[in-house]
């Protein structure tokens, strides 16, 4: 994986073959980032001079009323004069909801997945590999067969509508974190654990002092990737939140793209709102994209 | 539940043979002694999710699909009475053809996109930049991208349609018309997907020695030559390995439709994800809809199988 196996030859000069590439990959950065660029234009436009100019590339009558009615700030006045709906949405609780279910549900299957693994790759115990091998079968079944009878579980259990029916299904178990962790932990060499071990240590000091912080890598991808899947999670939400109470951001932006006005929706307020649902994504992309497109590539050649 | 599975359930590995004692894969110590115990407290949680929240709900759901089952009152056996319904069913093979011509449709249109995009990466840059930004659109949920491109395209104030009229054109109505509404998700759903897949490529062709294309530069191969004969056969296991997860998730589109058409106009694009949704809980029809997804998953292990026979996918050329 290494980049330097990516320039082929020392060949850079000109040729037209070069130069149609890189226009294309102009065109694919460019369709790529534009809608981005897009939000931030129109959420910081005033809703009512949009339809004036809707072709102006820069936010157009400069505002941050937009921000200020999806956090519930304006009042209905202004709202009105800087054509917002009625439709309103409370995007910091939409937001806090969505950080709880992410977090919980991602902390809880990495540190479930993570002692698994340890059992798996590093104790001895019968029917270790058949017990590995029955959960990995989870991995070829699909969302859609077990979505509707896993509602009807967590409705059994009384647990609609609440944060534990969010993260329950989720929290306890991955076959694909298990899977990876587990190779990871194979391929790292048992000494120092050995070592340990024979000095005294017991298998849970070894497991959290020793094999926890060697394996803090790919811990962190997978908490990554974890949190980026729950945050953006839509369907499930979909089928246990019923109201406002627990139901996370990007549930709740879908019900505000919903219920807009068809004739005259606040397009402003809608992008303000989008922004603020990406905007974490955003964060971890900034704060993490290499490790994101490593662990990204990595995954393909499993 | 913990200790009591000392059966001796038979491990698949030569290491699996010695039962009583532990067997022996690194040192022997006998700080394997208490393993069993704990492995089994270590694995519990993930045990009790798996049967939980999936061997349950699995076997549970395939029951469900040969009942009645409204959620409030217990299901009733009709037995075959919901196949008998769905092979009927004018909607369900509606939106069967509309999710399959979507499937079409995001497939090879992302393929063909992401392929191309990482051999122009591979080609030209190593930047991890450039790779990255590719990628944004993947972090975003499908609901973000969504919203965005539903303002995008709408058919008065949308730039896009402020830029078809620049050109003269008439203004298409994307999402609002049956003709469009389909082939306007599919794209969406391209611009979200192409750069994680792109990415997976590219980390494939990273793993093609170099040395490959010097040999065939000298053999006097150009570069489509080397394209279609090195590079494509080369790539086949990752390939494979991004179609069949591109097709099974473009099967089950659902939140992309959900904001932009919700299935309509006139249900052009009302996908089986959607119906399915709109049968259990839009008409608490918990049974039939248990058996449309029965159904789907079948055609999703039909043609998962059926691809890697064709692509051959678990054999790859590189050794």
């Amino acid at each position: 994986m290494s980049a330097s196996a990516t320039v082929s030859g020392p060949r850079r000069r000109f040729s037209v073959g070069r130069a149609v590439a890189w226009t294309y990959l102009g065109g694919v950065v460019l369709v790529t980032i534009f809608p981005f660029y897009w939000i931030l234009r129109t959420s910081f436009s005033n809703n009512y001079s949009l339809i004036t100019h809707p072709s102006s590339l820069l936010p157009v009558d400069f505002t941050l009323g937009a921000f200020r009615r999806v956090l519930g700030i304006a009042t209905s006045a202004e709202s009105l004069a800087e054509g917002g709906s009625g439709a309103s949405i409370n995007i910091l609780h939409f937001a806090m909801n969505s950080l709880i279910f992410a977090t919980l549900s991602t902390v809880l299957v990495v540190f479930f997945s993570l002692i698994a693994a340890y059992a798996f790759a590093r104790l001895q115990w019968p029917g270790r590999d058949l017990v590995f091998s029955v959960l990995l079968t989870a991995l070829m079944v699909p969302g859609i067969l077990t979505l509707l009878p896993n509602f009807v579980l967590i409705k059994d259990l009384g647990l609609l509508n609440t944060f534990g029916g969010l993260i329950l299904p989720g929290a306890l178990f991955s076959a694909f974190n298990i899977f990876f962790l587990r190779q990871f932990m194979l391929g790292l060499s048992g000494e120092i654990e050995e070592a340990a071990l024979i000095d005294g240590a017991s298998r849970l000091r070894v497991l959290f002092q020793i094999t926890l912080p060697m394996t803090s890598g790919p811990v962190t991808t997978l908490s990554i990737l974890g949190f980026i899947g729950a945050w953006n999670d839509y369907f499930w939400p979909l089928l246990v939140t019923s109201d406002d109470s627990v139901r996370p951001l990007t549930l709740a932006l879908a019900v505000f793209k919903q219920s807009s006005p068809q004739a005259a929706p606040d397009w402003a307020g809608l992008m303000a709102a989008t922004l603020v649902a990406a905007l974490p994504m955003l964060v971890l992309f900034l704060a993490f994209g290499r490790r994101i497109v490593d662990s990204i590539g990595f995954s393909g050649l499993k | 539940m913990a200790i009591s599975t000392t059966t001796p359930a038979r491990g698949r590995t030569a290491t699996g043979r010695d039962h009583k004692t532990g067997p022996a894969r690194r040192t022997g110590s006998p700080a394997h002694r208490g393993d069993a115990r704990l492995a089994w407290v270590l694995i519990a949680p993930a045990v009790i999710g798996f049967l939980a929240f999936a061997a349950y709900p699995t076997l549970r759901g395939i029951y469900l699909s040969f009942t009645d089952f409204r959620v409030l009152t217990p299901p009733q056996w009709t037995g075959l009475d919901n196949l008998k319904r769905l092979v009927a069913d004018e909607v369900f093979w509606h939106s069967l053809g509309v999710t399959a011509y979507f499937v079409v449709l995001s497939v090879v249109i992302g393929m063909a996109l992401s392929v191309t995009t990482a051999v122009v990466l591979h080609r030209l840059t190593a930047s991890t930049a450039l790779r990255g930004i590719i990628i944004l659109p993947f972090l975003i949920s499908g609901v973000v991208a969504a919203t965005t491109w539903s303002w995008m395209l709408d058919a008065q104030l949308g730039i896009v349609n402020i830029a078809i009229r620049q050109l003269g054109l008439d203004p298409v109505f994307f999402l609002g018309s049956s003709k469009w509404a389909i082939p306007t998700i599919a794209l969406i759903s391209v611009w979200k997907g192409m750069g994680y897949n792109a990415i997976i490529v590219f980390a494939g062709l990273q793993t093609i020695p170099p040395t490959v294309y010097e040999a065939g530069r000298i053999d006097g191969a150009n570069e489509m030559q080397m394209f279609r004969r090195l590079t494509l056969p080369l790539l086949r296991p990752v390939l494979a390995m991004v179609l069949v997860l591109t097709v099974i998730g473009s099967f089950q589109v659902f939140d992309l439709v959900a904001v932009t058409t919700q299935g309509g106009p006139a249900r052009a694009s009302n996908v089986l994800q959607l119906y399915i949704y709109d049968k259990a809980f839009g008409q608490f029809e918990f049974g039939y809809a248990a058996t449309m997804s029965l159904a789907l998953f079948a055609m999703l292990i039909t043609i998962t199988f059926l691809q890697m026979r064709l692509l051959r996918a678990d054999e790859s050329d590189t050794n």
